[in-house]
Parts: structure tokens; sequence; C-alpha cells
């Protein structure tokens, strides 16, 4: 074993479910858990003489993620019919795009818990329609619901750029974030509208000598988890198989397998790679596509900044740690709104913890986004700055932010109707600081003490006074106070 | 005063209605007696409508007496072919496969008839899925031709030219993949159609070879194609190879039609003489006197790669079928397979017990063409080969506004003659092929008779969208002869 050593080698190819109205080549919507064979016309359900027609807006969306994945976009694309029958599949051929993807060598980069950022290699980004779905009953027969059948689907295919499972993960949740950003898909994984199918094999290097394990794709993969855990045991499984058997890859001997979710294994679904023929050709019920410089430009001003760029903007400019830049760039609607409250003034690193502590709880449980909870960058920044001001308290903030979602009001006539204005005026603390020593002898002893009771004591006269002005003493301009009387009767 | 309804024009009925001079529902009355009399020997319909035909004349009828306003093929009689799409009655293809489907959508063209308020008085018989030149192949009916009740009607559209031969309709609907208007109107002594490809929606009509499939009309006369051509042609939204209006307008292409053209140059292809009987050659000779008479200029030309249409349809059209048609498959429609053994037996038997033996032909051999390592050698090439015939067309009328030549090499050829040799069968379709390979429009026209008293056709061919210039050239002769005005004695 000792003179063992591999390399984790991955590709994936991800299937995205594309936010369009309608479905790929008809008018049907595309409405998730609908009765069965509700959302279906004679063009989805394949009838005879039914004809389909390209959905504009999925092309520009495909074009969109393209350009984000700087890939090149092609300038004539087509159409092809990929032929297999399946029941699921009404024409039994799927349109799709063999020869002349819309997007093709880009490449996407992906932030490394180290803070480095690893650049994956994209080979092609092309559309197709999705199949309908099987739904084996029971008893001697399955149903087709064919509501799906039509949806459009984005395929991105990375090269074998991918070295650990962590990878593929962090792939995976970087191109979530980016098709999010842009808009063009949900990217909701309960929903199934990202799916996963890694090809994966080691290289090992034993003796002086490299190996090559045989390739297994893994289908069908529709959670980051299992994605991440199918190709750590995959990795592992390849290594045992190569040190019990020695096969190596060969034309051919690629395999098939599926996930079990439960047991947490991949299992063989197909022995061997077999010998498809799609028989693609082109469409002839479509024209091509011509993506003229015209229709380029006009797609290019939907491009927005891209998750990670804006992440990094929020590190190098605001200060943010790479955690919070993180959770804010999560999402493009806290990440707008955090950025504009920043732009309508006050501390970033404030404005963060009230968008990331306050504002995603709120908005979560609202079932919102945090830019339509009702607040204003403007006024969030008010908020910011009162805290920064000493007006209120960090926690008085919470409450503070609460109150404005449910009301027009500005933070300042808030906190002055909840009584939340913290009192900073030093001669009026010191009155009550002197009411409090004068009252409580033994804590003051305690405090000067400068022994473990000391810290306690403090505490408590702290309590003391915060207790007296019902909590809206300013605690910094108290702690002043209090040690400099104490230390004084030293 | 049924007999004489029916020696009229669609364009003379449809006035004759509309003056209130003649009731539709006479005139559907006038071609069910004909139907109900005849086509026991003839078959021409495979089904036919007569109470709704009779109800939407009587609604017609009075729309005229209340003075409302009606369409331009107001109470006319048509027959469509049964590969087009309607909500009535069952859609066949005239196979097994869909011998029970019905269509839940009308296709455009029927959806334009109606509009115009003809009246659809039943489908026609056809080869399977349009597959074939005599109807022989029909998986549901025999159809014979009206002259010769031993001889075919030609095909695909059989049942159409028959039906208009027999006077069982005033005009009718077909399809032409590769000849099936023009050669069994050729066949059948009537006037036939195949429009400019994206001439006129495909929506709904049943698939056969999609880049080659175009409806068009068979009719009395040249007047009346051009009455039809007007009302079904035009951009549809459904249909993406359909061309826009800007491109090729539509308006009354009969407006015009006794205009003869001026300066008319013809041209003519001598090799193509060689492998037609000399009857039809000697027709074909009279009908170029003919134009010579009329002051155009014949001349001569070249069409060095015509003699390949042939083998590059049988890999084109072929090659789309195998695809059109994997969607009768027994899973969501159509005939299915008793107690298949699991779902790929639902596939295999439903296909293998409901398809005819030509459509498995041409499914195979299509099948064949598109398979990997196969795929460039024939379909890629028969796509070379059909750019080098649209070449051909090009050229041709650079320098004439026509092309003329033989709608068949031969005449109605005997029930069974052709049906052991395939081969000798496409041959029949040697002068049709090349015309929708290269996508334009053409026209057959009786010329003549033959020693046995049965139709030769004259096919005259124009450049894309001149249909209007095509039927003004085809009218000429029309004008001069009345070969058209023969009907057979029943």
């Amino acid at each position: 074993m000792t003179n063992i050593d591999y390399k984790v080698i991955v590709g994936l190819e991800i299937h995205v479910q594309l936010a369009t109205r309608t479905k790929m080549f008809c008018g049907c919507e595309l409405i998730f858990a609908a009765e069965p064979n509700s959302r279906v016309c004679p063009v989805c359900l394949g009838l005879p003489g039914a004809l389909p027609v390209m959905n504009k807006q999925a092309v520009e969306f495909a074009i969109l993620t393209a350009l984000s994945l700087n890939c090149k976009v092609a300038e004539f694309t087509k159409w092809d019919r990929k032929s297999y029958y399946y029941p699921d599949l009404p024409k039994n051929y799927q349109i799709s795009q063999y020869d002349l993807p819309i997007g093709s060598t880009g490449f996407i980069e992906i932030p490394l818990p180290d803070g480095k950022v690893k650049k994956i290699r994209i080979r092609r980004v092309h559309l197709e329609e999705d199949a309908g779905k099987n739904i084996h009953s029971e008893g001697n027969f399955s149903q087709v619901d064919l509501n799906r059948a039509g949806t459009p689907l984005l395929e991105i295919v990375t090269e074998p750029d991918i070295n650990s499972a962590e990878e593929v993960r962090l792939l995976a949740i970087e191109l979530q974030r980016i098709v999010r950003f842009l808009g063009v898909s949900e990217a909701d994984m309960q929903k199934g509208h990202m799916r996963f199918e890694p090809n994966v094999n080691l290289h090992i290097k034993k003796d002086n000598n490299e190996y090559k394990t045989p390739i297994t794709e893994i289908k069908n993969l529709n959670s980051f988890k299992a994605l991440e855990k199918s190709v750590a045991f995959e990795a592992q499984r390849q290594l045992a198989e190569f040190l019990d058997s020695g096969k190596v890859m060969q034309s051919g001997n690629k395999k098939t397998l599926g996930w079990d979710d439960i047991r947490e294994v991949t299992v063989l679904q197909r022995e061997k790679e077999e010998a498809h023929d799609y028989r693609y050709f082109p469409d002839p019920d479509l024209v091509p596509v011509v993506v003229n410089k015209k229709w380029l430009v006009e797609i290019k001003t939907k491009l927005c900044e891209l998750p990670l760029t804006m992440q990094n903007r929020f590190v190098s400019e605001y200060g943010l740690s790479d955690y919070d830049a993180g959770v804010l760039t999560a999402d493009k609607a806290a990440a707008e709104f955090f950025d504009n409250t920043v732009k309508a003034g006050g501390d970033a690193k404030r404005i963060c913890n009230l968008v990331t502590q306050t504002g995603l709880k709120i908005a979560n449980e609202k079932n919102c986004k945090v830019s339509q909870l009702g607040i204003s960058p403007q006024k969030l920044a008010e908020l910011a700055k009162m805290v920064e001001a000493g007006q209120i308290s960090a926690t008085a903030s919470v409450t503070i932010f609460e109150k404005m979602t449910q009301s027009e009001s500005a933070p300042q006539q808030i906190a002055e109707s909840l009584n939340l204005l913290q009192k900073s005026d030093e001669g009026e603390l010191e009155k009550i600081v002197d009411e409090v020593i004068a009252a409580n002898p033994q804590a003051v002893e305690d405090a000067k003490s400068g022994d473990k009771k000391s810290k306690k004591a403090n505490g408590f006269l702290m309590g003391q006074v915060m207790q007296k002005t019902k909590g809206t003493a300013n605690p910094q301009v108290v702690a002043k106070i209090l040690s400099s009387k104490l230390n004084k009767g030293i | 005063m049924s007999k004489d309804i029916l020696k009229l024009t669609c364009r003379e009925l449809r006035d004759s209605i509309a003056k209130g001079e003649i009731k539709s529902s006479e005139a559907v009355s006038a071609v069910f007696e004909r139907i109900e009399k005849y086509d026991g020997q003839i078959g021409a319909y495979l089904n036919t409508y007569k109470n709704d035909a009779l109800g939407k004349a009587k609604e017609v009828d009075g729309k005229i007496s209340k003075g409302k306003s009606i369409g331009v093929l107001a109470g006319v009689p048509i027959a469509v072919k049964d590969v087009l799409c309607t909500t009535f009655g069952t859609t066949t293809c005239g196979s097994k496969i869909l011998e029970n489907f019905h269509s839940p959508y009308n296709a455009t063209v029927i959806e334009k008839l109606l509009a115009a308020d003809a009246v659809i008085i039943g489908k026609t018989n056809l080869d399977e899925f349009a597959m074939g030149s005599s109807t022989e192949n029909s998986g549901l009916k025999k159809t014979v031709n009206p002259w010769d009740k031993s001889r075919v009607p030609g095909g695909s559209s059989g049942g159409s030219a028959a039906a208009v031969a027999a006077k069982m309709c005033f005009a009718a609907l077909g399809s032409d993949t590769g000849g099936s208007i023009r050669q069994p109107a050729s066949f059948c002594g009537i006037t036939g159609l195949k429009p400019t490809y994206g001439r006129v929606s495909r929506y709904g009509l049943v698939a056969y070879g999609s880049s080659l499939d175009q409806i068009g009309p068979l009719t009395a006369s040249v007047g009346d194609c051009a009455l039809l051509l007007s009302v079904i042609a035009g951009h549809d939204e459904r249909d993406s190879t359909s061309v826009d209006e800007k491109m090729a307008p539509v308006y009354d292409f009969s407006a015009e039609i006794d205009e003869p053209l001026k300066n008319l140059k013809i041209a003519v292809v001598p090799q193509l003489f060689e492998g037609a009987d000399s009857e039809v050659v000697n027709a074909v000779k009279g009908a170029i006197d003919i134009y010579k008479k009329l002051g155009a200029e014949i001349i001569e030309i070249k069409m060095p790669h015509f003699e390949y249409a042939i083998a590059a349809y049988y890999l084109i059209a072929t090659a789309e079928a195998s695809s059109n048609l994997a969607r009768y498959d027994g899973v969501h429609y159509g005939h299915r397979t008793k107690n298949p053994a699991d779902y790929i037996e639902v596939y295999t038997k439903s296909r293998n017990e409901a398809f005819g033996q030509e459509v498995k032909r041409r499914i195979m051999l299509g099948t064949y063409a598109l398979s990997s390592g196969y795929y460039d050698a024939y379909y890629l090439k028969a796509l070379k080969v059909r750019n080098l015939i649209r070449g051909d067309f090009t050229a041709a009328f650079q320098k004439a506004d026509c092309v003329i030549m033989p709608t068949s090499p031969t005449t109605a050829f005997k029930i069974g003659e052709k049906t052991a040799d395939p081969l000798q069968m496409y041959l029949s379709d040697v002068y049709t092929i090349a015309v929708n390979l290269a996508g334009v429009p053409a026209i057959s026209i009786p010329c003549g008779f033959d020693k046995n008293n049965l139709p030769i056709g004259l096919q005259i061919i124009a450049s894309a969208f001149q249909e209007e210039k095509l039927l003004r050239i085809a009218r000429m002769f029309e004008s001069q002869t009345d070969f058209h005005k023969r009907r057979p004695e029943l």
C-alpha cells in the first residue's frame, strides 16, 4: 500500500431546468406538481401532425448561462433529434442539440475552502426538452405522466477537471448560485431543477506505473449530498476494486451506476456501455437558430455581476469575512440588498449582521426575499447608523428591524415610540451610577477587590444601572463611568 | 338539376350558392348521391360524414338567406386526405395502427377550409402514411382508378384524386412528399398542385418526410387549384417552416388566372423524355406545341443531377419517416398488442402487427441511413445531392419561367403490377420527386389520353413561391384544350 498514490478524476453533466413560463416547444405552462397529464397539448404529447415551435426565452436563458460560464456562443445552431424508445418519451425521440451546442469551451470558477479559486473547464452547454415521468404503480402496469415532457433543460458538461467529491459539490453549489443570480432557473433541488451525472475514475500511481480505472457514470443524482457522497463512495470502491482485481480502463468497460440513497452505495445499472446509437439528425420541423450580433448585445444587457465576483468584492471592498460574503451571495436578492444598503451609508459589517442575522431570518419565516420585507436600503442604513452612534443597542436594533417590516415609520421614530433609545448623557447616567454605588456597598467592595469576585460584582452593578434605566442606558457609557468611579475610590 | 351541379367548378358553385341559385345542401346531396352509387366500386373514401356535411350546408344556406357574409368556398363539398387531423371522425393515415385514432385538434388547413365555409364531406383513402404511388399500400381499403377499375388511381393521394375524377366531391386536399398529389392527379385525369415548401402550414398533417411534405389541392380545373390555394396558404405560427407572408404574400391566386403570361419562356429537358412511354412523350410534345402556338419560347436545358433524385429521396424521406413514425408505439395511442410480456414487446409487437410492408421497409431503410457509421455515406450524401438538384432548378429558372415534363412516365398501371417490385414502383415517381427535393411548386394538368383512354398528365414546375405564375401558365394550356373536362363513365 505504501507505493500507492491516486487522483480522483471527475467530469460532471448537469441538467438545469429553466424558469421559462412555458415549455420548450409549445405553449403549455410549467407548473410543478399539477394533476398528471393536465399540462399537456398535442405538441408535448407528440400527437400525429403536431409540430414544435421554439421558445425564444429558453434560448436567451441558455445564451445568458453560456456567457456566464465564459463559453463561446454559437452564431449558428440547430435542433437535432435524438432517437430512443422509452414510454416517457412520447415521440420516441428527444429534441436536443448534437454537434452545434449553443455554448462551448468555457469555464467556471469555484471557491475552495482554503480561499483559492479553481477553474473547471466547460465542454458544452446545450438546450433540450425533458421527458415525462413513468410511474410504476402497484399491479402489473405502469403509468406515464407527461406534464414534464417538453420542459426546457440546459445540459452543461464539464471537462474531467474535478478532483474530489468536495470539489464536485462546490461546483454544483456554485452553478446553482450562478443560474439563480441570472434568474434562468429556480434551481430548486427538491423540485428536481438540477440533476447531476458524474463520470468518475481514478488515476493510480503504483510502483512507478500509472493506471486508470474503468470509468463509471452515476445517473440521476438530485441532491448535493448524494452527489458528494456517491463520488466519494465511487472513488473508494474503484480503489478497492483496482487493488483487488487490477482492472483498468478499456474501451467498452464503462459502467452505468445508480445511487442508493438509503444504503449510501452505488449500484450497477448497466454492465457494459451499450453501443447506443441515437441516430441524431437535424430536426426538419424546426429552423436553425441564428444568433446575430444585435440579439447577442440585447441578451448581454441582461447579464449581472456573478456571485463569486460579488463575494470577492464584498471581502475586498467592504472588509467582510469570506464566510459572511458567502452567506450574502448565496442569494442574489440578499446580496444586492446588502450592497445597496452599504452604498446608502453605514458600516458594512453592521449591515451584514443585520441582513444575515435578522433580515434573512424574517424573510425565511415570511417565505420571501430579504428585499421584499418592505424595508428600503436607505432605512436599513439609518438603522445601522443608529447602532454605530450608540443611539440604540444591538439588541434593540433587532426589535426595530422587525417593527420596520410592519410599519412605514423611520427607525428613529420606532426607537422612540418603543422607548429603545439609549441614554448616553454622562451627567444623567453618573447620577444613577452614584445612587447604585451608594445603595450597594458590599458589591462596590467586591468590585474593587480585584479578585475573583470583582467581575461578578461589576456585572451586578451594571445590571442595577440598567434596571433603574429600564434598559435604556448605553452600556458602554455606563461601563466607562462605573469603572472610573470604582478606580477613583482605591 | 343535380347533373348540372356536378359540372360546375368550385368557383361557379360557390357563386351560385351565394346568389341563392343553388343551395349548398343540394350540392352536398348531389355529391352523396354519387358516393352512394359509385364509391362501392371506386373506394375513394375511408369515411364520409353525410349528416355533418348536410348540417354544415344548411348552416351556410341559412347564412346566405339571412344575408350574412360568407367565405370563398361557401357551401362547396370538399374531401380531404385522411392524413390531415380532424376533430370529427378518425384520422387513420390509411394505417391499422391509427385505425381508431381520434385527433383532439384540427389541422390548420382544416380550420382554414371551415373558416372559408367549405363543407368537408369525408376523408379519402391513401397509401399508408402517404408512402406509395398507387394507394395499394393502404392498410384499410382498396381504391381503383375511375377510368379503368382494374388500374390503380396513383398515390399516395389516390382516394382524393379518384373522388374528384368520379365527381364524388368538387375538390379535395392531398399531400405531396414525392409526387403524391401530382401523380394520382395525372393517373385520374384531374389537376393537382404541390405548392412551394413552406407555402401551406403542415400543422396537423401527419408527417411522413417533414422536409418534403406539402399539402395541396386536387381539383377539376386550374382555376379551382388557384382558389383552394388562396384559402389554405399562409404563415402559421404553429409551423416554424411555414414562410413569412412578407416573403410570400397570399392573395386570390385565381383573380388573374385567365391572364396569359407574356414573353413566356419554357424549358424542356430532352434527356428526361427518354424514360417515358412514347404516348406520354407525344402528349407532352403536343402540349409544348400548343405553348409554341401561344407564343412561348421553348428552350432546351440539361438538369445533370435530376437522375439522382430517386436515390436521394429514398434516403432523406425514409430517414425522416423512421423518426416521424417512431411515436406509433402502442404506448400512448393507436394499436397496442394484446398481452405483451414486457414494455419492449409493447413496441415490437404493436408495430409489427399494425404497420404494413412498405411502411416497415421505409422505416428500416431510414433507420439504416441514419445509423452511426452510415450517416455520412447515406444521409449526408443525400443532402448534398439535394443541394445539387436545387442548383439544377435554380439554373433552369434563370433561363426560363418554368420547366415542363411528364408527371409520370406511364399512365395508370394495373393493380398488382408493381407491388412485388418496390423499385419499379419507386421509378413511377421519377419526374415528381426532384421537385420536392428542391422545394419548388409544380402542377399536373391533363394533357391527353393514351390508346386505352387513360389520362396523361403534364407537369409544369416553377420557382419557389411563383404559384401565381405557375397557375397562369397552366391555365394558358387548359384554356386551349378540353382534356380536363373529360370524365370517366362509371
